[in-house]
Protein backbone atom coordinates (compact mmCIF):
# COMPACT_ATOMS: atom_id res chain seq x y z
CA UNK A 1 0.00 0.00 0.00
CA UNK A 2 2.76 2.78 0.78
CA UNK A 3 6.33 3.25 -0.23
CA UNK A 4 9.37 1.95 1.78
CA UNK A 5 10.23 4.48 5.03
CA UNK A 6 13.29 5.81 3.32
CA UNK A 7 11.10 7.88 1.62
CA UNK A 8 8.69 9.05 4.26
CA UNK A 9 10.21 12.23 5.16
CA UNK A 10 8.63 13.46 8.16
CA UNK A 11 5.86 16.44 7.77
CA UNK A 12 6.45 19.61 9.79
CA UNK A 13 4.08 22.46 9.69
CA UNK A 14 5.76 25.99 11.27
CA UNK A 15 3.26 29.13 11.57
CA UNK A 16 0.84 31.26 12.99
CA UNK A 17 -2.47 29.96 14.54
CA UNK A 18 -5.79 31.48 13.98
CA UNK A 19 -8.15 30.26 16.69
CA UNK A 20 -11.81 29.41 17.02
CA UNK A 21 -14.99 28.03 18.81
CA UNK A 22 -16.57 24.82 18.86
CA UNK A 23 -18.91 23.81 16.09
CA UNK A 24 -17.60 25.03 13.16
CA UNK A 25 -20.13 24.60 10.62
CA UNK A 26 -18.93 24.28 6.76
CA UNK A 27 -20.87 26.59 6.14
CA UNK A 28 -19.23 28.69 8.10
CA UNK A 29 -15.71 27.48 6.42
CA UNK A 30 -17.50 27.72 3.06
CA UNK A 31 -21.00 29.77 2.69
CA UNK A 32 -23.03 27.65 -0.04
CA UNK A 33 -23.57 31.05 -1.40
CA UNK A 34 -20.30 30.28 -3.35
CA UNK A 35 -20.63 26.56 -4.27
CA UNK A 36 -22.06 27.21 -7.58
CA UNK A 37 -18.43 27.20 -8.30
CA UNK A 38 -16.09 24.38 -7.11
CA UNK A 39 -12.84 26.03 -8.12
CA UNK A 40 -10.38 26.13 -5.13
CA UNK A 41 -8.79 29.53 -5.87
CA UNK A 42 -12.24 30.97 -5.93
CA UNK A 43 -13.43 28.79 -2.78
CA UNK A 44 -10.53 30.20 -0.94
CA UNK A 45 -11.30 34.02 -1.15
CA UNK A 46 -14.76 33.02 1.12
CA UNK A 47 -12.94 30.71 3.53
CA UNK A 48 -14.09 31.31 6.97
CA UNK A 49 -15.80 34.58 6.01
CA UNK A 50 -18.90 33.25 8.39
CA UNK A 51 -16.93 33.22 11.31
CA UNK A 52 -13.92 35.94 10.79
CA UNK A 53 -14.48 38.08 7.72
CA UNK A 54 -10.62 39.27 7.78
CA UNK A 55 -9.11 35.54 8.03
CA UNK A 56 -9.44 35.16 4.14
CA UNK A 57 -7.51 38.64 3.84
CA UNK A 58 -5.26 38.24 6.82
CA UNK A 59 -4.08 34.87 6.76
CA UNK A 60 -0.85 33.68 5.42
CA UNK A 61 0.34 30.58 3.51
CA UNK A 62 1.40 28.07 6.07
CA UNK A 63 -0.62 29.45 8.69
CA UNK A 64 -2.72 26.92 11.10
CA UNK A 65 -5.97 26.72 12.62
CA UNK A 66 -6.45 25.75 16.44
CA UNK A 67 -10.22 25.29 17.11
CA UNK A 68 -12.85 23.68 19.61
CA UNK A 69 -14.65 20.06 19.12
CA UNK A 70 -16.44 19.26 16.49
CA UNK A 71 -14.96 21.55 13.37
CA UNK A 72 -16.45 20.91 10.21
CA UNK A 73 -20.07 19.57 11.34
CA UNK A 74 -22.85 19.96 9.22
CA UNK A 75 -23.07 19.50 5.06
CA UNK A 76 -20.52 17.15 3.51
CA UNK A 77 -19.28 19.63 1.12
CA UNK A 78 -15.70 18.64 0.00
CA UNK A 79 -15.64 22.52 -0.91
CA UNK A 80 -14.58 23.25 3.09
CA UNK A 81 -11.24 21.62 3.27
CA UNK A 82 -10.35 22.06 -0.70
CA UNK A 83 -11.06 26.05 0.21
CA UNK A 84 -8.91 25.45 3.53
CA UNK A 85 -6.06 24.19 1.65
CA UNK A 86 -6.31 26.22 -0.97
CA UNK A 87 -6.25 29.41 1.19
CA UNK A 88 -2.44 27.94 2.40
CA UNK A 89 -3.63 26.49 6.13
CA UNK A 90 -0.98 23.88 6.35
CA UNK A 91 -2.66 22.46 9.16
CA UNK A 92 -6.02 22.46 11.26
CA UNK A 93 -5.92 20.94 15.22
CA UNK A 94 -8.83 20.45 16.76
CA UNK A 95 -10.57 19.17 20.14
CA UNK A 96 -12.22 16.77 18.04
CA UNK A 97 -13.61 16.72 14.30
CA UNK A 98 -16.71 16.01 12.46
CA UNK A 99 -16.67 12.84 11.12
CA UNK A 100 -17.72 13.73 7.39
CA UNK A 101 -14.93 16.48 7.50
CA UNK A 102 -12.47 14.09 9.14
CA UNK A 103 -12.67 11.71 5.56
CA UNK A 104 -12.90 14.58 3.40
CA UNK A 105 -9.93 16.23 4.96
CA UNK A 106 -7.32 12.97 4.01
CA UNK A 107 -9.46 12.56 1.26
CA UNK A 108 -8.77 16.05 -0.05
CA UNK A 109 -4.79 16.26 1.15
CA UNK A 110 -5.40 18.29 4.42
CA UNK A 111 -3.68 17.54 7.42
CA UNK A 112 -5.46 17.52 10.70
CA UNK A 113 -4.53 16.39 14.25
CA UNK A 114 -7.16 16.27 17.12
CA UNK A 115 -5.61 17.09 20.63
CA UNK A 116 -7.90 19.39 23.54
CA UNK A 117 -4.64 19.80 25.42
CA UNK A 118 -2.93 21.61 22.58
CA UNK A 119 -6.05 23.63 21.78
CA UNK A 120 -6.44 24.43 25.40
CA UNK A 121 -2.51 25.42 25.33
CA UNK A 122 -2.40 27.02 22.23
CA UNK A 123 -3.76 31.14 22.09
CA UNK A 124 -4.67 33.22 18.66
CA UNK A 125 -1.17 34.36 17.00
CA UNK A 126 0.89 32.13 18.63
CA UNK A 127 3.71 30.65 16.73
CA UNK A 128 3.91 26.28 16.56
CA UNK A 129 5.60 23.79 15.33
CA UNK A 130 3.92 20.28 14.52
CA UNK A 131 4.97 17.04 13.53
CA UNK A 132 2.55 15.03 12.25
CA UNK A 133 4.69 11.44 12.38
CA UNK A 134 5.09 11.70 15.86
CA UNK A 135 1.72 13.87 16.71
CA UNK A 136 4.00 16.78 18.19
CA UNK A 137 2.54 20.29 18.91
CA UNK A 138 5.40 22.70 20.21
CA UNK A 139 4.04 26.20 21.20
CA UNK A 140 7.14 28.09 20.26
CA UNK A 141 5.99 30.95 21.98
CA UNK A 142 5.54 29.43 25.26
CA UNK A 143 7.92 26.31 24.98
CA UNK A 144 4.92 24.14 25.60
CA UNK A 145 4.84 20.91 24.11
CA UNK A 146 1.72 18.51 23.67
CA UNK A 147 1.07 15.61 22.20
CA UNK A 148 -1.72 14.22 19.68
CA UNK A 149 -2.65 10.59 18.45
CA UNK A 150 0.33 10.79 15.50
CA UNK A 151 -1.42 10.13 11.94
CA UNK A 152 -0.63 6.45 10.72
CA UNK A 153 1.89 6.05 8.13
CA UNK A 154 -0.99 4.69 5.49
CA UNK A 155 -3.00 8.37 5.78
CA UNK A 156 0.48 10.14 5.97
CA UNK A 157 1.37 9.01 2.43
CA UNK A 158 -2.33 10.04 1.41
CA UNK A 159 -1.13 13.50 2.41
CA UNK A 160 1.80 13.64 0.94
CA UNK A 161 0.58 12.33 -2.32
CA UNK A 162 -1.77 15.41 -2.17
CA UNK A 163 -5.36 13.25 -1.12
CA UNK A 164 -7.07 9.78 -2.08
CA UNK A 165 -7.35 10.48 -5.67
CA UNK A 166 -3.29 11.26 -6.50
CA UNK A 167 -2.46 8.83 -3.68
CA UNK A 168 -4.90 5.80 -5.77
CA UNK A 169 -2.85 7.21 -9.04
CA UNK A 170 0.00 6.97 -8.23
CA UNK A 171 0.76 4.32 -5.77
CA UNK A 172 -2.32 1.99 -7.73
CA UNK A 173 -4.12 0.94 -4.56
CA UNK A 174 -6.18 3.15 -1.98
CA UNK B 1 -22.59 -11.94 18.65
CA UNK B 2 -25.89 -10.00 18.85
CA UNK B 3 -25.76 -7.36 17.07
CA UNK B 4 -27.64 -3.97 16.34
CA UNK B 5 -29.22 -3.19 12.39
CA UNK B 6 -26.47 -0.92 11.45
CA UNK B 7 -24.07 -3.69 12.54
CA UNK B 8 -26.00 -6.79 10.87
CA UNK B 9 -26.29 -4.59 7.75
CA UNK B 10 -22.90 -3.21 7.26
CA UNK B 11 -21.39 -7.31 8.20
CA UNK B 12 -23.67 -8.39 5.57
CA UNK B 13 -22.72 -6.14 2.72
CA UNK B 14 -18.78 -6.32 4.23
CA UNK B 15 -19.25 -10.21 3.56
CA UNK B 16 -18.83 -10.77 6.80
CA UNK B 17 -20.96 -13.02 9.74
CA UNK B 18 -20.31 -10.24 12.40
CA UNK B 19 -18.72 -6.86 12.76
CA UNK B 20 -18.13 -5.01 16.01
CA UNK B 21 -17.86 -0.98 16.89
CA UNK B 22 -14.79 0.55 15.89
CA UNK B 23 -13.81 -2.65 12.95
CA UNK B 24 -12.92 -1.00 9.68
CA UNK B 25 -14.76 -2.97 6.68
CA UNK B 26 -14.94 -2.46 3.29
CA UNK B 27 -17.96 -2.72 2.01
CA UNK B 28 -20.47 -3.02 -1.08
CA UNK B 29 -22.77 0.27 -1.65
CA UNK B 30 -26.01 -0.36 -3.08
CA UNK B 31 -26.75 3.43 -3.86
CA UNK B 32 -24.56 5.80 -4.41
CA UNK B 33 -25.84 9.62 -4.97
CA UNK B 34 -24.43 13.09 -5.84
CA UNK B 35 -26.24 16.46 -6.84
CA UNK B 36 -25.45 19.29 -8.72
CA UNK B 37 -22.95 20.51 -5.92
CA UNK B 38 -21.04 17.58 -4.82
CA UNK B 39 -21.24 15.87 -8.31
CA UNK B 40 -19.07 18.49 -9.93
CA UNK B 41 -16.07 17.85 -7.82
CA UNK B 42 -16.67 13.73 -7.70
CA UNK B 43 -17.10 13.65 -11.30
CA UNK B 44 -13.59 15.44 -11.53
CA UNK B 45 -12.01 13.39 -9.53
CA UNK B 46 -13.52 9.97 -11.17
CA UNK B 47 -12.45 11.23 -14.29
CA UNK B 48 -8.87 11.45 -12.72
CA UNK B 49 -8.63 7.85 -11.54
CA UNK B 50 -9.20 6.83 -15.25
CA UNK B 51 -11.81 4.33 -15.04
CA UNK B 52 -14.13 4.34 -17.81
CA UNK B 53 -17.36 3.40 -16.63
CA UNK B 54 -19.23 3.45 -12.92
CA UNK B 55 -19.52 0.49 -11.26
CA UNK B 56 -23.31 -0.11 -12.28
CA UNK B 57 -25.72 2.37 -14.31
CA UNK B 58 -28.46 1.34 -11.88
CA UNK B 59 -27.20 2.47 -8.94
CA UNK B 60 -25.09 5.42 -9.40
CA UNK B 61 -27.92 8.35 -9.03
CA UNK B 62 -27.22 12.03 -9.67
CA UNK B 63 -29.74 14.55 -9.09
CA UNK B 64 -29.64 18.16 -9.64
CA UNK B 65 -31.65 19.62 -6.65
CA UNK B 66 -29.35 22.30 -5.30
CA UNK B 67 -29.26 25.55 -6.95
CA UNK B 68 -31.56 23.90 -9.76
CA UNK B 69 -33.59 24.90 -11.87
CA UNK B 70 -30.33 26.81 -12.45
CA UNK B 71 -29.90 29.81 -10.70
CA UNK B 72 -27.37 31.40 -12.86
CA UNK B 73 -24.58 30.55 -14.84
CA UNK B 74 -21.95 28.57 -12.67
CA UNK B 75 -25.03 26.96 -11.50
CA UNK B 76 -25.95 25.94 -14.66
CA UNK B 77 -22.45 24.68 -15.68
CA UNK B 78 -22.27 22.44 -12.64
CA UNK B 79 -25.91 21.36 -13.95
CA UNK B 80 -24.43 20.53 -17.21
CA UNK B 81 -21.51 18.38 -15.97
CA UNK B 82 -24.21 15.96 -14.10
CA UNK B 83 -26.28 15.83 -17.72
CA UNK B 84 -23.05 15.10 -20.04
CA UNK B 85 -21.88 12.46 -17.52
CA UNK B 86 -25.50 11.27 -17.05
CA UNK B 87 -25.52 10.19 -20.59
CA UNK B 88 -22.11 9.31 -21.47
CA UNK B 89 -22.65 6.77 -18.69
CA UNK B 90 -26.02 5.94 -19.24
CA UNK B 91 -27.03 6.31 -15.90
CA UNK B 92 -30.63 5.10 -15.56
CA UNK B 93 -31.31 7.47 -12.43
CA UNK B 94 -30.60 11.01 -13.83
CA UNK B 95 -33.34 13.71 -12.80
CA UNK B 96 -34.17 16.58 -15.19
CA UNK B 97 -35.78 19.52 -14.19
CA UNK B 98 -39.57 18.67 -14.68
CA UNK B 99 -38.79 15.53 -13.03
CA UNK B 100 -36.27 16.28 -10.49
CA UNK B 101 -37.00 16.94 -6.75
CA UNK B 102 -35.20 17.02 -3.48
CA UNK B 103 -32.93 14.33 -3.78
CA UNK B 104 -33.95 12.91 -0.29
CA UNK B 105 -37.91 13.27 -0.57
CA UNK B 106 -37.41 11.96 -4.32
CA UNK B 107 -35.51 8.77 -4.05
CA UNK B 108 -37.92 6.70 -1.32
CA UNK B 109 -40.62 8.10 -3.44
CA UNK B 110 -39.55 6.52 -6.36
CA UNK B 111 -38.39 3.26 -4.67
CA UNK B 112 -34.57 4.01 -5.63
CA UNK B 113 -33.82 3.25 -2.18
CA UNK B 114 -35.19 0.16 0.16
CA UNK B 115 -34.95 -1.31 3.61
CA UNK B 116 -31.90 -3.27 4.07
CA UNK B 117 -29.53 -1.39 1.88
CA UNK B 118 -26.26 0.38 1.64
CA UNK B 119 -26.20 4.00 0.95
CA UNK B 120 -23.92 6.47 0.61
CA UNK B 121 -24.54 10.19 -0.54
CA UNK B 122 -22.64 13.24 -1.23
CA UNK B 123 -24.42 15.18 1.02
CA UNK B 124 -25.02 14.74 4.63
CA UNK B 125 -28.58 15.07 4.90
CA UNK B 126 -28.44 10.89 2.95
CA UNK B 127 -28.58 9.97 6.15
CA UNK B 128 -32.72 10.49 5.43
CA UNK B 129 -33.02 6.75 4.20
CA UNK B 130 -32.09 5.47 7.79
CA UNK B 131 -36.37 5.92 8.13
CA UNK B 132 -36.74 2.73 5.74
CA UNK B 133 -34.43 0.74 7.55
CA UNK B 134 -31.25 1.20 5.62
CA UNK B 135 -27.78 2.06 6.03
CA UNK B 136 -27.32 5.18 4.96
CA UNK B 137 -24.69 7.85 5.26
CA UNK B 138 -23.32 11.69 3.76
CA UNK B 139 -19.53 11.30 2.62
CA UNK B 140 -17.42 14.13 0.56
CA UNK B 141 -17.25 13.88 -3.38
CA UNK B 142 -13.92 11.68 -3.12
CA UNK B 143 -15.28 9.06 -1.65
CA UNK B 144 -18.43 9.08 -3.91
CA UNK B 145 -15.93 9.48 -6.78
CA UNK B 146 -14.08 5.97 -5.40
CA UNK B 147 -17.93 4.47 -5.11
CA UNK B 148 -18.14 5.66 -8.80
CA UNK B 149 -15.44 3.55 -9.60
CA UNK B 150 -14.80 0.45 -7.62
CA UNK B 151 -19.10 0.31 -6.29
CA UNK B 152 -17.01 -0.26 -2.57
CA UNK B 153 -16.15 2.28 0.36
CA UNK B 154 -14.63 1.76 3.82
CA UNK B 155 -16.38 2.05 7.09
CA UNK B 156 -15.37 2.29 10.63
CA UNK B 157 -18.47 0.10 12.40
CA UNK B 158 -19.96 3.00 14.98
CA UNK B 159 -21.36 2.85 17.76
CA UNK B 160 -25.16 2.86 18.63
CA UNK B 161 -27.25 5.23 20.62
CA UNK B 162 -30.73 3.45 21.24
CA UNK B 163 -33.34 6.44 21.94
CA UNK B 164 -36.61 4.92 22.95
CA UNK B 165 -40.00 6.86 22.42
CA UNK B 166 -42.87 7.06 24.69
CA UNK B 167 -46.46 8.15 25.27
CA UNK B 168 -48.68 10.08 23.33
CA UNK B 169 -47.76 13.30 21.09
CA UNK B 170 -50.10 15.99 21.68
CA UNK B 171 -51.47 17.95 18.83
CA UNK B 172 -49.19 19.82 16.50
CA UNK B 173 -46.72 17.20 17.77
CA UNK B 174 -44.72 15.37 14.89
CA UNK B 175 -40.98 13.93 13.49
CA UNK B 176 -39.36 17.11 13.28
CA UNK B 177 -40.67 18.21 16.96
CA UNK B 178 -39.46 14.42 17.99
CA UNK B 179 -35.77 14.83 16.52
CA UNK B 180 -34.92 18.61 17.64
CA UNK B 181 -36.31 17.84 21.27
CA UNK B 182 -33.64 15.10 21.00
CA UNK B 183 -30.85 17.26 19.76
CA UNK B 184 -31.61 19.96 21.89
CA UNK B 185 -31.27 17.26 24.44
CA UNK B 186 -27.62 15.31 22.63
CA UNK B 187 -26.33 18.68 21.56
CA UNK B 188 -24.78 19.14 18.22
CA UNK B 189 -21.91 16.49 18.71
CA UNK B 190 -23.77 14.16 20.89
CA UNK B 191 -23.43 11.30 18.58
CA UNK B 192 -20.63 11.84 16.65
CA UNK B 193 -19.46 9.05 14.64
CA UNK B 194 -22.30 6.80 16.21
CA UNK B 195 -25.78 5.90 15.11
CA UNK B 196 -28.79 6.71 16.34
CA UNK B 197 -31.27 4.25 16.56
CA UNK B 198 -34.94 5.38 16.83
CA UNK B 199 -37.51 3.03 18.56
CA UNK B 200 -40.51 2.82 21.13
CA UNK B 201 -44.24 2.69 21.31
CA UNK B 202 -44.58 6.14 19.76
CA UNK B 203 -42.16 5.41 16.83
CA UNK B 204 -44.27 2.23 15.70
CA UNK B 205 -47.34 4.92 15.52
CA UNK B 206 -45.28 7.40 13.83
CA UNK B 207 -46.30 8.08 9.63
CA UNK B 208 -43.26 7.31 7.68
CA UNK B 209 -43.50 11.00 6.71
CA UNK B 210 -42.18 11.41 9.98
CA UNK B 211 -39.63 9.07 10.38
CA UNK B 212 -37.57 10.56 7.26
CA UNK B 213 -38.16 14.01 9.20
CA UNK B 214 -36.08 12.51 12.02
CA UNK B 215 -34.05 10.32 10.01
CA UNK B 216 -32.92 13.46 8.01
CA UNK B 217 -31.68 15.37 11.03
CA UNK B 218 -29.61 12.82 12.97
CA UNK B 219 -26.47 14.75 10.93
CA UNK B 220 -27.40 17.14 13.00
CA UNK B 221 -26.70 15.50 16.66
CA UNK B 222 -23.08 14.16 14.46
CA UNK B 223 -24.10 11.08 14.19
CA UNK B 224 -22.92 8.66 11.14
CA UNK B 225 -26.68 7.16 10.33
CA UNK B 226 -30.18 7.35 11.69
CA UNK B 227 -32.02 4.04 11.30
CA UNK B 228 -35.41 2.79 12.07
CA UNK B 229 -36.23 -0.55 12.24
CA UNK B 230 -38.69 -1.36 9.31
CA UNK B 231 -42.00 -2.82 9.96
CA UNK B 232 -45.90 -2.58 8.50
CA UNK B 233 -46.02 1.02 7.70
CA UNK B 234 -41.81 0.84 5.79
CA UNK B 235 -43.58 -2.47 4.11
CA UNK B 236 -46.90 0.07 3.34
CA UNK B 237 -44.61 2.72 2.11
CA UNK B 238 -42.17 0.59 0.08
CA UNK B 239 -44.84 -2.27 -1.78
CA UNK B 240 -46.24 0.38 -4.32
CA UNK B 241 -42.62 1.43 -5.00
CA UNK B 242 -39.69 -1.64 -5.29
CA UNK B 243 -38.82 -2.73 -8.36
CA UNK B 244 -35.97 -4.87 -6.56
CA UNK B 245 -35.68 -6.92 -3.95
CA UNK B 246 -35.14 -5.61 -0.45
CA UNK B 247 -34.68 -7.36 3.07
CA UNK B 248 -36.11 -5.83 6.90
CA UNK B 249 -33.46 -5.85 9.29
CA UNK B 250 -33.64 -5.92 13.30
CA UNK B 251 -31.58 -5.65 15.83
CA UNK B 252 -31.55 -8.44 18.52
CA UNK B 253 -32.92 -8.16 21.70
CA UNK B 254 -29.47 -8.31 23.40
CA UNK B 255 -27.04 -6.02 21.04
CA UNK B 256 -24.83 -3.60 22.64
CA UNK B 257 -25.02 -0.21 22.97
CA UNK B 258 -22.93 3.08 23.81
CA UNK B 259 -26.13 4.35 25.35
CA UNK B 260 -29.95 4.17 25.60
CA UNK B 261 -31.76 7.34 26.36
CA UNK B 262 -35.35 7.47 26.93
CA UNK B 263 -38.21 10.03 26.12
CA UNK B 264 -41.26 10.60 26.89
CA UNK B 265 -43.37 12.68 24.64
CA UNK B 266 -46.58 12.92 26.76
CA UNK B 267 -45.97 16.54 27.95
CA UNK B 268 -44.07 17.63 24.88
CA UNK B 269 -45.17 20.87 22.92
CA UNK B 270 -43.85 22.15 19.24
CA UNK B 271 -39.95 22.37 19.39
CA UNK B 272 -38.30 25.42 17.65
CA UNK B 273 -34.22 25.75 17.41
CA UNK B 274 -33.54 29.14 17.72
CA UNK B 275 -30.40 30.69 16.14
CA UNK B 276 -27.52 29.66 15.35
CA UNK B 277 -27.69 25.84 16.53
CA UNK B 278 -30.03 22.66 16.48
CA UNK B 279 -29.43 22.60 19.41
CA UNK B 280 -30.65 26.07 21.08
CA UNK B 281 -34.25 24.05 21.07
CA UNK B 282 -36.91 25.49 23.40
CA UNK B 283 -40.48 24.53 23.58
CA UNK B 284 -43.19 26.88 21.92
CA UNK B 285 -44.29 28.35 24.61
CA UNK B 286 -41.10 29.39 26.24
CA UNK B 287 -40.25 31.80 22.89
CA UNK B 288 -41.43 34.80 23.89
CA UNK B 289 -41.81 37.73 21.44
CA UNK B 290 -40.21 37.13 18.00
CA UNK B 291 -41.03 38.84 14.97
CA UNK B 292 -40.21 37.08 11.56
CA UNK B 293 -39.64 38.50 8.30
CA UNK B 294 -40.07 35.25 6.00
CA UNK B 295 -41.38 31.84 6.78
CA UNK B 296 -40.01 28.72 4.37
CA UNK B 297 -41.85 25.08 4.42
CA UNK B 298 -39.94 22.63 2.21
CA UNK B 299 -36.56 21.32 2.21
CA UNK B 300 -35.52 17.64 2.52
CA UNK B 301 -36.74 17.58 6.18
CA UNK B 302 -40.52 19.10 5.36
CA UNK B 303 -41.62 19.11 2.30
CA UNK B 304 -43.59 16.17 1.87
CA UNK B 305 -47.02 16.11 1.13
CA UNK B 306 -48.14 15.65 5.33
CA UNK B 307 -46.19 18.71 5.96
CA UNK B 308 -47.88 21.14 3.16
CA UNK B 309 -50.77 19.88 4.36
CA UNK B 310 -50.46 20.32 8.15
CA UNK B 311 -49.23 24.01 7.01
CA UNK B 312 -52.46 24.28 4.32
CA UNK B 313 -54.73 23.33 7.77
CA UNK B 314 -53.33 26.46 9.73
CA UNK B 315 -52.93 28.71 6.62
CA UNK B 316 -56.81 28.00 5.18
CA UNK B 317 -58.70 31.03 5.32
CA UNK B 318 -55.84 33.22 6.63
CA UNK B 319 -53.33 35.12 5.41
CA UNK B 320 -49.72 35.77 5.67
CA UNK B 321 -49.19 38.74 8.08
CA UNK B 322 -48.30 42.18 6.06
CA UNK B 323 -44.64 41.91 5.68
CA UNK B 324 -44.36 38.33 5.87
CA UNK B 325 -42.95 36.37 2.87
CA UNK B 326 -44.54 33.19 2.91
CA UNK B 327 -42.44 30.48 0.57
CA UNK B 328 -43.83 27.18 0.14
CA UNK B 329 -41.42 24.30 -1.46
CA UNK B 330 -43.03 21.02 -2.36
CA UNK B 331 -39.99 18.43 -2.26
CA UNK B 332 -41.12 16.72 -5.72
CA UNK B 333 -43.20 17.03 -8.94
CA UNK B 334 -45.53 14.12 -7.48
CA UNK B 335 -46.18 16.24 -3.83
CA UNK B 336 -46.18 19.27 -5.93
CA UNK B 337 -48.94 17.04 -7.74
CA UNK B 338 -50.97 16.19 -5.25
CA UNK B 339 -50.89 19.30 -3.46
CA UNK B 340 -52.57 21.11 -5.88
CA UNK B 341 -54.92 18.18 -6.34
CA UNK B 342 -56.15 18.55 -2.90
CA UNK B 343 -56.50 22.18 -2.98
CA UNK B 344 -53.51 23.31 -0.78
CA UNK B 345 -52.03 25.56 -3.38
CA UNK B 346 -55.41 27.45 -3.59
CA UNK B 347 -55.03 27.90 0.36
CA UNK B 348 -51.42 29.04 0.42
CA UNK B 349 -52.06 31.54 -2.63
CA UNK B 350 -54.91 32.84 -0.58
CA UNK B 351 -52.83 33.17 1.89
CA UNK B 352 -50.37 35.78 -0.32
CA UNK B 353 -47.71 32.40 -0.19
CA UNK B 354 -45.50 32.10 -2.93
CA UNK B 355 -44.95 28.31 -4.53
CA UNK B 356 -41.56 27.21 -5.40
CA UNK B 357 -40.85 24.50 -7.88
CA UNK B 358 -38.99 21.68 -5.90
CA UNK B 359 -35.52 22.71 -4.90
CA UNK B 360 -33.40 23.04 -1.94
CA UNK B 361 -32.88 26.63 -2.52
CA UNK B 362 -33.10 28.74 0.23
CA UNK B 363 -32.60 26.45 2.89
CA UNK B 364 -28.21 26.63 2.18
CA UNK B 365 -28.56 30.12 1.37
CA UNK B 366 -28.98 29.54 -2.61
CA UNK B 367 -32.13 31.28 -4.44
CA UNK B 368 -35.56 31.72 -4.18
CA UNK B 369 -35.56 33.40 -0.85
CA UNK B 370 -32.41 34.15 0.35
CA UNK B 371 -32.21 36.55 3.73
CA UNK B 372 -30.72 40.19 3.62
CA UNK B 373 -28.89 41.87 6.68
CA UNK B 374 -30.60 41.77 10.28
CA UNK B 375 -33.81 39.19 8.98
CA UNK B 376 -35.16 36.50 10.31
CA UNK B 377 -37.08 32.98 8.77
CA UNK B 378 -38.93 30.43 10.55
CA UNK B 379 -38.13 27.58 8.47
CA UNK B 380 -38.98 23.76 8.61
CA UNK B 381 -35.86 23.30 6.79
CA UNK B 382 -32.53 21.31 8.95
CA UNK B 383 -29.64 24.15 9.80
CA UNK B 384 -29.84 27.63 11.27
CA UNK B 385 -26.46 28.51 11.23
CA UNK B 386 -24.73 31.66 11.26
CA UNK B 387 -25.22 32.73 7.50
CA UNK B 388 -26.71 29.79 5.94
CA UNK B 389 -30.21 31.17 4.36
CA UNK B 390 -28.52 34.42 3.34
CA UNK B 391 -26.82 37.13 5.08
CA UNK B 392 -23.95 36.75 7.80
CA UNK B 393 -26.31 38.71 9.54
CA UNK B 394 -29.62 36.91 9.28
CA UNK B 395 -31.52 34.28 11.36
CA UNK B 396 -32.64 31.02 10.78
CA UNK B 397 -35.38 29.63 13.61
CA UNK B 398 -35.82 25.69 12.63
CA UNK B 399 -39.46 24.35 13.51
CA UNK B 400 -42.35 22.20 12.50
CA UNK B 401 -44.73 22.91 9.35
CA UNK B 402 -47.54 23.85 11.56
CA UNK B 403 -45.67 26.42 13.48
CA UNK B 404 -43.98 27.54 10.22
CA UNK B 405 -47.08 28.24 9.46
CA UNK B 406 -49.09 29.88 12.62
CA UNK B 407 -45.78 32.50 12.50
CA UNK B 408 -46.81 33.60 9.11
CA UNK B 409 -50.13 34.53 10.04
CA UNK B 410 -49.39 36.03 13.15
CA UNK B 411 -45.97 37.68 11.93
CA UNK B 412 -44.07 36.38 14.98
CA UNK B 413 -42.75 33.03 16.23
CA UNK B 414 -46.17 31.33 17.44
CA UNK B 415 -47.85 27.75 17.50
CA UNK B 416 -50.62 26.60 15.69
CA UNK B 417 -52.78 26.68 19.39
CA UNK B 418 -52.10 30.59 19.38
CA UNK B 419 -54.70 30.66 16.26
CA UNK B 420 -57.03 27.75 18.45
CA UNK B 421 -56.73 25.41 15.21
CA UNK B 422 -57.29 21.41 16.25
CA UNK B 423 -55.66 19.30 14.37
CA UNK B 424 -57.39 17.09 12.08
Amino acid sequence: MSRSRENDTPMVFKGTVWKFGHNIDTDVIIPARYLNDSDPVSLAEHCMENANSGFSLKMKPGDLIAAGSNFGCGSSREHAPIALKAKGVSCIIAETFARIFYRNAFNTGLPILESRDAVMGIKEGDTIQVELETGRILNLDTGRSFQAAPVPEFMRQILKDGGLIPHIIRRGSG
Amino acid sequence: MPMTITEKLLADHAGLREVFPGQLVHATIDIALGNDITAPIAIKQFQKIGVKHVFDKDRVVLVPDHFAPNKDIQSAEQCRMLREFSREQHLTHYFEVGNAGIEHALLPEKGIVLPGDLVIGADSHTCTYGALGAFATGVGSTDLAAVMATGKLWFKVPESIKLIYTGRRRPWVGGKDLILYTIGKMGVDGARYQAMEFVGETIRRLPMDDRFTMANMAIEAGAKNGIFIPDPTTAAYVKRRATREFRFYRSDPKAIYREVMEFNLDQIEPQVALPHSPENVRGISEVGEISIDQAVIGSCTNGRISDLKQAASILKGKKAAPGVRLIIIPATPSIYREAMKKGYFDIFLNAGGVISPPTCGPCLGGYMGVLGKGERAVATTNRNFIGRMGHQESEVILSNPSVAAASAVLGRLAGPEELGIEQE
